[in-house]
């Protein structure tokens, strides 16, 4: 009994550093500059955020009621799939749809591959 | 005491899920919006597996995948309405 207590309480442990990360990559996400910053703090920590909720809710599941939960491991390898993919198809949109890069940034890479592109198209 | 966890994990959820909601109101431009529906998809689905867990069921893991897919699919839709203004081509015969 006293066994099960600790590691349901490990799985709830879990839960709650997901939450963390959710709620620094939200602070992240009103506080930073532009589209781009505001892209690469919501994408990784809100998604390293849920794969830590979702493996403590697998890990829950698995030592309260002896129960594999499939569909949990199947969510986790989805979101690790296809938030970064999401995250990387909104900035290319933002770039190409000129969305302006803050005051305080120094170096655009990709400025003169994409008008290259621009004029030959 | 677990309880208790879940509860403040779900406090924790509820104040990053008002923060998003903050940046999907004032975000200047379309990206921004979209981005912030995003994360707003993800962290419904953090909160969806507390509640399944705090409920001690499981039902609610198709729903968890489902939450995924529609989130994706609908980002992935709106980012190609930005980029080119349609979302599905129709190809031109030659």
């Amino acid at each position: 009994m006293n066994a099960d207590v600790t590691s349901e309480l490990v799985a709830a442990i879990l839960i709650l550093t997901g939450t963390i990360f959710s709620f620094l990559s939200a602070i992240g996400i009103i506080r930073l500059p532009d589209v781009y910053t505001r892209s690469h703090a919501a994408s990784k920590s809100s998604t390293l955020g849920v794969m830590f909720t979702l493996f403590g809710a697998f890990l829950f599941f698995l030592f309260a009621d002896n129960y594999f939960s499939i569909r949990l491991l199947l969510g986790i390898f989805f979101v690790f799939l296809t938030a970064p993919v999401s995250a990387h198809v909104i900035c290319r949109a933002a770039y190409r749809s000129s969305v302006e890069m803050s005051s305080i940034s120094v170096q655009d890479d990709l400025k003169g591959a994409f008008r290259n592109e621009q004029e030959d198209a | 005491m677990i309880e208790i966890i879940l509860m403040l994990s779900l406090g924790f959820l509820a104040l990053s899920m008002m923060a998003t909601i903050f940046r999907l109101v004032i975000g200047p431009t379309t990206p921004d919006r979209v981005q912030a529906l995003d994360i707003l998809g993800i962290n419904l689905i953090s909160a969806v597996a507390i509640l399944s867990v705090l409920l001690k069921t499981h039902a609610f893991m198709e729903v968890i995948l489902l939450i995924g897919i529609l989130s994706f699919i609908g980002t992935i839709a709106f980012a190609r309405f930005m980029e080119r203004g349609v979302v599905i081509e129709r190809r031109r015969h030659k």
